[in-house]
């Protein structure tokens, strides 16, 4: 019906009509599919919720005399980075904390500061403290550096997160007796809460169920800036249990994405402390779905009614790796504030930001409207429910004893 | 002249046995509400009470908790949200015991009522940006 070479000419021109997966949902209603398909040219979407996988890499640019960094030890902010790569080339991780972080040794650990929040500073604009142990070469001498650096004066800062933007995800509860503290947040025993994470109707992939439309290489909005999708993220996962209208009820689809670090904006990358659990980040991504069709519109039509997340057991059936869901409950359920779980009342929490993915829905909103965010044709589609992908779990091999060897 | 205040005790092991509030009742006319309980095997014991008398006995109560070893927490106002730290996610709602944090119809915006605050610093690990702030 369109195609986004048609959609981007009316984005140059200031003509494109742009939605949120909100606004959508009542346009539709009152429009219908057919007319909105014709009317509606981009539905822009949103999510802002902690995403562990995630992370920068950096080249720091080479002092004199020169450091060989790679294969030697780097800390920012005493937050260790890894330094297998190349001379001055070094990726920092956003769950990575520093070295004489007491852990979870008095728990639970409070992990106020991490790889997130380096980059959250970095992003900033604040100096931040580089230390960097050698072993020296020829062409290397140096073994020692200690500086302070800033973004705008390193060569490159590349956010790059290998799995974001979860296609759906547990509801985690607690049926033990004892508070437990969780990627998901902080338990109560006895099932005295319920944590979920998700942006539900305003989601990127929730919107995009099939990957139809959100592809490698599609232009998002990541941190504040500009950003692509790079590949399926890790752990995707097409295959699992969908809705009649292809709305998975797992988690299920993920994004590995990537962007100029330089033009992010610390709010949108935000340091987080998990207690008990670690530190991570929590990531603003926005991504826009060019309204092709009727069908692509339907998907975008997707209300919090419509997606059901499974509640599972955090005390012993997913540390255990067991496969026991306790129900299925709808995001409009979660929101409501109260769910039903074994015959009890359960009270909700959020842990990802939906205010805020409405902005982000609507900052790249105002984006594709002005002109300054052309849409792009994905270079190769996600791996689909035809994929056969399946989630592998790590099956232990006994490893053969050396005694008597050698 | 009549009291009302909001106060956190907490109770080691060695106490939470004890019949400590039946003596703020006996012995100093307190009027006790209790609006969290909470003892945990090879715990201590929590209780946030909300205590009304008379300002002199009341005084003496208190007196009397520190006396047995009750570990008091002022109760403060002094608890605030730092507003560029909080991302309105909304971890903070179900582990606040008195519902000082609620969601804004329509926004979802994450609200904070000091009013219902009795200070018991349960939201400032549990909140991912540690956007929660006590002052004492």
């Amino acid at each position: 019906m369109k195609t986004i070479s048609e959609i981007n000419e009316r984005i140059r021109k200031g003509q494109a009509v742009v939605v949120t997966a909100e606004e959508i949902i009542d346009i539709v209603k009152e429009k219908g599919v057919s007319k909105a398909a014709r009317e509606v040219d981009v539905v822009t979407t949103g999510t802002f919720g902690p995403m562990c996988s995630s992370g920068a890499y950096f080249n720091l640019g080479h002092s004199k005399p020169r450091i060989k960094i790679g294969g030697g030890r780097a800390y920012i902010n005493d937050v260790p980075a890894y330094t297998g790569f190349a001379a001055v080339d070094v990726i920092l991780g956003c769950t990575a904390i520093p070295d004489d972080d007491p852990r979870n040794r008095m728990h639970p650990g409070d992990f106020l500061y991490g790889g997130g929040h380096v980059i959250e500073e970095l992003v900033a604009g604040q100096d931040v403290r580089l230390s960097v142990t050698a072993y020296g070469t020829d062409c290397y001498p140096r073994k020692k550096l200690e500086t302070y650096i800033n973004l705008r004066d390193i060569n490159e800062a590349v956010l790059f997160n290998p799995r974001n933007a979860y296609q759906n995800y547990n509801v985690a509860v607690n049926l033990s007796s004892k508070t437990i503290y969780t990627y998901m947040g902080v338990l109560k025993p006895n099932l005295g809460n319920a944590n979920y994470c998700s942006a539900g109707q305003l989601s990127p992939l929730l919107n995009d169920p099939l990957y139809k439309t959100i592809g490698i290489g599609t232009r998002i909005f990541l941190g504040g800036g500009v950003g692509y999708v790079a590949w399926q993220g890790t752990q995707h996962n097409p295959g699992v249990l969908r809705t009649e209208k292809g709305v998975p009820r797992r988690g299920a689809g993920t994004l590995a994405v990537i962007g100029d670090l330089k033009q992010m904006k610390s709010q949108w990358l935000r340091g987080i402390s998990m207690q008990g659990y670690g530190a991570s980040m929590i990531v603003g991504i926005g991504i826009p779905i060019p309204v092709l069709d009727e069908e692509i519109l339907r998907y975008t039509t997707v209300t919090d009614a419509d997606i059901f997340a499974p509640v599972v057991d955090y005390s012993e059936t997913y540390p255990q790796r067991k496969p026991d869901v306790l129900g299925e409950v709808s995001y409009a359920q979660l929101k409501n504030g109260r769910i039903e779980v074994n015959g009890k009342q359960v009270p909700t929490s959020s842990l990802s930001s939906y205010p805020r993915a409405v902005e982000i829905a609507r900052t790249l909103q105002g984006w594709i409207k002005k002109g300054d965010f052309t849409l792009t044709e994905a270079v190769a589609p996600l791996p689909g429910v035809e994929s056969g992908i399946t989630l592998k779990s790590l099956e232990e091999r006994k490893i053969e004893s050396l005694e008597g060897a050698g | 002249m009549a009291v009302s205040k909001r106060v956190v005790l907490r109770f080691s092991r060695r106490l939470v046995e004890r019949p400590i509030i039946y003596r703020l009742v006996k012995d100093y006319d307190l009027e006790f509400n209790i609006l969290k309980a909470q003892i945990t095997p090879e715990r201590e014991g929590l209780l946030i009470l909300e205590l009304k008398g008379n300002q002199k006995e009341y005084d003496k109560g208190i007196e009397f908790l520190l006396k047995t070893g009750v570990e008091i927490q002022a109760l403060s106002q002094d608890v605030t949200r730092n507003e560029t730290k909080c991302t309105s996610c909304g971890a903070c709602i179900t582990v606040c015991p008195t519902g000082a944090f609620s969601l804004e119809e329509g926004t979802r915006l994450v609200l904070f009522d000091n009013e219902k605050c009795i200070a018991c610093g349960a939201c400032i690990p549990a909140c991912p940006p540690r956007a929660m702030e006590v002052h004492f």
